[in-house]
């Protein structure tokens, strides 16, 4: 434990703050500061890449660093931003669990998705392949997110989240996908925020609200 | 060295009780200038203590014997607390007595009779006071003890002098799980010392308080004694967070006289900053509601759990 070298502790308390700030997102009340930490994530992720690319010399970590952060702490909250300054969403003051159970809840996917990733910890053989287990509670901690919010804005919010989560945990395990894997999900990610931007604005025209619970009703006349 | 040992025993437990009521006045002060008032001197909380020992007691009509003897149990747990925290040394001879896990027990006595004292009377503010009081202690004490596993996790020994000195000599290294505890650790302290997000030490407004309600029937010497044991209880958080997240500087078994005589100034730099801290986190906080105190328990406790998580997974 006394041999572990400073970068590698770095990495881990990096990987210890991503799990904190899921569990900071779950039980955020205000969509502002949802993306803002949205933002954090992306910045401690883009860090973590950085920090790995420097240390095991990979060019295309690099390349994927700089994309992390052009993409997840500039553009895609500035839309969000504009966003709901838009559609003047600010609160999502109704979660359907109340924050301590909600928190409760959070600590068992937690452990669960620990026990998850021991197997993929056992297989991979990169030194960081410790942090897989945050990375897939990330990944379920930010599909809690998703489940327990009820405005969409929320909900992409939490997924968005979640593909963060997930490029960590390629990250830890494999040193990052293909480069030719990352472009396309950054892509596609990209494109589903500008779609789902649009279902906002139909959503609201059609039920003068964000909530997704009265796209569940059956009433004929919205 | 066995004298010695002797000799720090006595020291520390000298030590907390008379640096007990000026770390509170200490903090008292930084929280003064902070806000931009004239500070109340240093020696303020001694001369409460001292006017108040030399009143007549007076205790209600109806109050059971227990009443009567519950600051002396508080007092008294207090005491032997701070009789097992490594404030300055880690030698100590009563520490095999006790380790982490019966120091949150002895907490927890102290509150239960301070709680059934507070509801002995039968006046409304009392029992309010008690119940609060009960469900912050509730909600803090699973919190502490995850603090303390965490601790103990890292060191293989729940002996709080023990864990203490291999949190020293271990090599220097970022550590987010004590990092997190630490911060859940600060939380339960201000929840337990009823300071200011959950109680406000200085307010005598019926509907907030908590700690103040239950030590509302109480006069004279059993104040007194009260009062001298809030302050202990304090210093004696204080001591453990220096013991789990600051160890440096308190005297090890091999460190002799010189060690020992070189760990006061240190740990009175210790407790100087660590007032300055608690003050500035009372100015720049809010008071919640009652009804949020569970939430900020609950995210103490996350903050704990999630300290342990991590090195397990991690081993950091």
């Amino acid at each position: 434990m006394t041999a572990v070298p400073f970068v590698l502790q770095l990495l881990n308390s990096l990987a210890a703050l991503l799990l904190l700030l899921s569990f900071a997102m779950l039980a955020q009340r205000r969509v502002v500061t949802l993306v803002n930490l949205l933002a954090l994530q992306g910045a401690i992720l883009g860090a973590a890449t950085l920090l790995l690319a420097w240390r095991t010399g990979e060019g295309n970590l690099y390349v994927s660093a700089a994309l992390t952060l052009a993409l997840k702490v500039v553009v895609l909250p500035t839309l969000l931003h504009r966003m709901i300054r838009r559609l003047g969403v600010y609160w999502d003051t109704d979660t359907l669990i109340n924050i301590p159970g909600t928190m409760l809840v959070g600590l068992v996917v937690v452990v669960f998705s620990f026990g998850l990733a021991q197997p993929i910890t056992a297989l991979a053989s990169t030194a960081t392949r410790s942090a897989v287990g945050i990375a897939v509670a990330v990944i379920l901690l930010a599909l809690l997110t998703m489940i327990t919010r009820r405005k969409a804005m929320s909900q992409v919010v939490g997924f968005l989240s979640m593909e963060n989560g997930l490029f960590f945990g390629a990250m830890s395990a494999t040193y990052g996908m293909p480069m030719i894997v990352e472009m396309g999900v950054a892509l596609d990610v990209l494109v589903a925020m500008l779609v789902l931007g649009v279902f906002f604005f139909q959503i609201r025209e059609q039920f003068d609200t964000l909530d997704l619970d009265h796209l569940e009703s059956r009433d004929d006349a919205p | 060295m066995n004298t010695l040992e002797w000799f720090t025993q006595i020291l520390e437990v000298g030590a907390a009780l008379a640096a007990a009521p000026l770390f509170l006045g200490w903090v008292g002060q930084c929280r003064a200038w902070l806000q931009n008032r004239r500070a109340p001197s240093i020696f303020q909380v001694y001369r409460g203590i001292r006017k108040l020992f030399h009143k007549d007691a007076v205790v209600a009509t109806r109050a059971s014997p227990l009443f009567r003897i519950a600051p002396y149990i508080v007092f008294g747990t207090m005491v032997a607390a701070a009789a097992i925290i490594p404030s300055m040394g880690t030698r100590l001879p009563f520490a095999s007595a006790a380790d982490a896990i019966a120091l949150v027990g002895l907490f927890a006595t102290a509150r239960m009779f301070l709680a059934l004292a507070a509801m002995d009377i039968g006046t409304p503010f009392g029992t309010l006071g008690a119940r609060r009081e009960m469900m912050v202690g509730f909600l803090a004490e699973p919190a502490l003890l995850m603090v303390i596993f965490v601790a103990s996790l890292i060191s293989m020994t729940t002996a709080l002098p023990l864990i203490s000195e291999r949190l020293m000599t271990q090599a220097l290294s970022l550590s987010p799980s004590l990092a997190f505890t630490a911060v859940a650790f600060t939380m339960v302290l201000l929840a337990e010392n009823a300071r200011i997000p959950i109680d406000n030490p200085a307010t005598h407004l019926e509907l907030t308080m908590i700690h103040e309600a239950m030590l509302l029937e109480y006069s004279a010497r059993h104040l007194a004694l009260m009062e001298w044991a809030a302050a202990l209880k304090l210093f004696n958080y204080a001591c453990i967070g220096f013991a789990l997240f600051m160890p440096w500087g308190a005297a090890t078994g091999e460190a002799g006289p010189l060690g020992l005589l070189a760990a006061i100034p240190v740990l009175g730099v210790k407790l100087g900053v660590a007032g300055a801290a608690l003050a500035l986190i009372e100015t720049v906080s809010a008071k919640l509601r009652v009804f949020r105190a569970p939430e900020f328990l609950a995210t103490a406790f996350l903050f704990a759990v999630l300290g342990l998580l991590v090195h397990i997974l991690l081993g950091a």
